[in-house]
């Protein structure tokens, strides 16, 4: 059978089970959008290409299967290097397919080239530029072979428009034939065996044990798993920002988010721990502050499926290569093993009343507002978290609401929560939310933003409104950057530069309404809860409500870039028992 | 040069568009030095060899080569010890020499077996291949005459046949001849 290039790229996504695109047309890719209007495949127009990136990101978040954006040549391609470097570095599978100039004018500077593989060869897991439109299914294959296996992460096919418009003998590579076709690309899945079983001796005889848990829990799907290991050796978790939601808030060994901005028993059990079990975590800088003063007694098992994760930071006295739910499992069965022959895992009772003092002395605590006084956000999560229903997924940009979201909201379902966390980029939220309620239009969909972030992105509501995708948008307004305000009261002698944004302008209420949108502003406490109802009642269009909070609210605990994890600054009320942290 | 912190990887590779720049941007974005590069046809085809020379006084090499392995067009990745394998390289030095002098830079090329390539009034172009050493020798023995302009290729390796493997090489070949 005989078709065009285009027709076969379109073809190809169908059979890859691609359900949506997001994306955005123009001159090279226009081959491409004729055949998509025959297609079964749902394309979402976005107002920015930035939007289509990170709509595939939430979308590839919440459901574990690839987001795919789709759009032209030049600045196109440009705009879509920030979602693929995010995507690549929270290793989240995605395929952005981009218009390329024809092969004929390559190199020549056409109008809306750019040389795409070259600008995004660093910020994808791979790239490829097709040359034939015989070579369109397999670069598809190959691209969602590459995107969905081993460590996730974005592949890119640029595609000339002449590719898109020549005629090609339509086939379908086999699985085998992509797997033949890369030699150089084959993921560790099986940890090694002897590794294993050292892991399972480790964990036996560790008398402060703290299981580690990151993204890559989530991307094995491996929550389960997680939590079987952490039930049978009785070992607390932390969840890391990437993982939240991995393993359930409400779960007794459940220590939340360690880091930065992690809660002081988190981090502290990490810092005594005598065996930290890193299962699909990188030893992030946010994570373990000075690196030199990490957890300094602690042996170390680290899972992960990337063998280049092993040692660059901190180097194990375990190393295992593998997908995390299968050496969970595995781990498992080796400790159940050894249990079974007579070993006796190590006393963890004085460690574990250890923790549960830190837990009772230091919770995540704020300063409620007297009457009259400015809204504090943290008050505002805790009401959203408390009238969010059962499921409901929650979205944050990056910033101090970022932190907010992660410490106060309860994640007790894996794939509830979707951030930026590596890349930490403004104005993911709205993006990655509308992308998010795509894939799960039954489920609430919550993004919590700030005013600096709303503003880089705001435009997908119009995307978001006119394709009838009811995201809810709760802004925490300060009218400041507040993380860059917090650094610079902390460590600029309050000298602050460039972090005041107007109060007045935008008028977020008529620019959501202008939008689609149903726009709420809420000044006081009292208004919160009622807001919150109306936005919850709402279910035929997005929502934005504008919570004016407080802007001296800094986020705490906090552990200063460059500090060790021991020197975490407590909120003002708990600083006087931080002797109790030894 | 000092060899204490330089290692020698044997990179085999799809010999695909970019993936020279793969390589090259990998380095440079990880802040890895590459102290000498070549690259040329593998003997399968479609895969390409690169002989990479890494500086490792401040990155771990073990870190380089996973990071490199993560490049889906990489296929295979070997450190070549220099102890066990062969090193070569090619030299090329355009030398002033006035006419009492060519006898002498002759006489150089002639111990080191060099060659002549070509011999102009004040200058000739001589070229030289072997170890990487003998190369570093013979250019600071040129230099003293003049260099008028340099180039080296970098240098290439292979792993040592180890004693079984070459007698078997051998015994094949008379088994042929037989």
């Amino acid at each position: 059978m005989k078709i065009t290039g285009a027709q076969a790229l379109i073809k190809s996504l169908e059979m890859e089970g691609v359900e949506v695109v997001f994306g955005l047309p123009g001159g090279c890719i226009l081959p491409a959008y004729d055949p998509l209007l025959d297609s079964s495949i749902r394309h979402i127009l976005v107002r920015h290409e930035q939007g289509a990136g990170h709509m595939a990101e939430g979308y590839a978040h919440v459901s574990g299967r690839p987001g795919v954006a789709l759009v032209t040549s030049g600045p196109a391609a440009t705009n879509m290097v920030t979602p693929l470097m995010d995507a690549f570095m929270d290793s989240i599978p995605m395929v952005c397919i981009t218009g390329q100039v024809p092969t004929t004018a390559i190199g020549t500077d056409a109008f809306q080239e750019c040389d795409t593989v070259g600008i995004t060869r660093s910020c994808t897991k791979h790239n490829e530029l097709i040359m034939s439109a015989d070579d369109v299914p397999m670069a598809v294959r190959q691209a969602f072979h590459i995107a969905t296996t081993g460590r996730p992460g974005p592949t890119l096919i640029d595609v000339p428009k002449d590719v898109l418009t020549s005629m090609m003998e339509w086939y379908w590579p086999t699985d085998e034939e992509v797997v033949a076709s890369l030699p150089g690309y084959r993921p560790n899945i099986k940890g090694h065996p002897r590794m294993i079983k050292e892991a399972a001796k480790l964990i036996l005889e560790s008398e402060r044990p703290v299981l580690y848990a990151g993204g890559g829990i989530l991307k094995a799907r491996a929550a389960e798993a997680l939590r079987e290991l952490a039930e049978l050796t009785d070992i607390y978790v932390v969840t890391t920002l990437m993982a939240r939601g991995a393993f359930p808030d409400s779960h007794p060994l459940c220590l939340g988010m360690p880091g930065m901005h992690g809660n002081a028993t988190a981090i502290t059990a990490m810092q005594k721990a005598d065996l930290l079990i890193n299962l699909g975590a990188r030893f992030d800088d946010r994570i373990t502050g000075k690196i030199s003063g990490f957890a300094p007694e602690a042996k170390v098992i680290h899972v992960d499926i990337d063998p280049a994760e092993q040692g660059k930071v901190r180097k194990p006295d375990v190393p295992i290569v593998g997908d995390a739910k299968y050496c969970i499992e595995e781990i498992i069965k080796a400790i159940k093993d050894l249990l079974a022959t007579g070993t006796v895992q190590a006393d963890t009772g004085a460690w574990k009343s250890r923790i549960s003092g830190w837990r009772e002395q230091f919770p995540l605590s704020y300063e409620a507002s007297e009457p009259g006084e400015a809204l504090k956000p943290q008050f505002c999560l805790e009401q959203l978290r408390d009238s969010a229903p059962a499921g409901t997924i929650l979205v944050s940009g990056v910033g101090q609401h970022q932190m907010w979201s992660s410490q106060y909201w309860h994640f007790d379902e894996p794939y509830t929560w979707v951030n930026s966390g590596g890349l930490g980029t403004m104005g993911f939220s709205v993006p990655a939310a509308i992308g998010a309620k795509v894939a799960h239009p039954e489920k609430t969909v919550w993004a919590i933003d700030g005013d600096g972030c709303f503003q880089m992105t705001a435009q997908e509501l119009v995307t978001a409104a006119v394709e009838r995708i009811p995201v809810k948008i709760a802004i925490l307004n300060n009218s400041y950057l507040g993380m860059v305000r917090q650094w610079q009261e902390m460590f600029y002698d309050e000298r602050y530069s460039e972090v005041y944004l107007s109060p007045d302008v935008p008028n977020f209420v008529m620019w959501a309404e202008s939008m689609g949108c149903v726009g709420i502003r809420v000044d006081s406490p009292e208004e919160v809860q009622p807001a919150i109802d109306k936005a919850n009642s709402i279910n035929d269009r997005p929502v934005v409500i504008d919570f004016r909070v407080d802007a001296r609210e800094k986020v705490f605990p906090m552990v200063p870039a460059g500090f060790c994890n021991d020197d975490v600054l407590l909120p003002a009320s708990q600083e006087e028992r931080r002797s109790a942290l030894r | 040069m000092s060899d204490m912190n330089h290692h020698i990887l044997s990179v085999l590779v799809q010999n695909r568009p970019g993936v020279l720049a793969r390589v090259a941007g990998l380095f440079a974005r990880r802040d890895y030095n590459i102290f000498s590069l070549a690259v040329a046809p593998a003997e399968e085809d479609g895969f390409s060899r690169i002989t990479i020379v890494v500086d490792v006084e401040s990155t771990p090499l073990e870190q380089i080569t996973k990071q490199l392995f993560k490049l889906i067009e990489v296929v295979k990745i070997s450190e070549l010890d220099p102890r066990r394998s062969v090193e070569r390289e090619l030299l090329l030095a355009t030398v002033r020499t006035g006419a009492d002098e060519r006898a002498q830079v002759v006489e150089l090329v002639n111990i080191f077996e060099g060659k002549i390539l070509a011999v102009g009034v004040e200058a000739i172009t001589v070229s030289l291949d072997g170890h990487p050493d003998k190369l570093d020798d013979f250019e600071s023995l040129l230099a003293g005459y003049g260099l008028v302009e340099l180039q080296r290729t970098g240098r290439v390796a292979l792993p040592k046949l180890d004693r079984d493997a070459r007698l078997r090489a051998v015994s094949n070949k008379q088994g042929k001849a037989g």
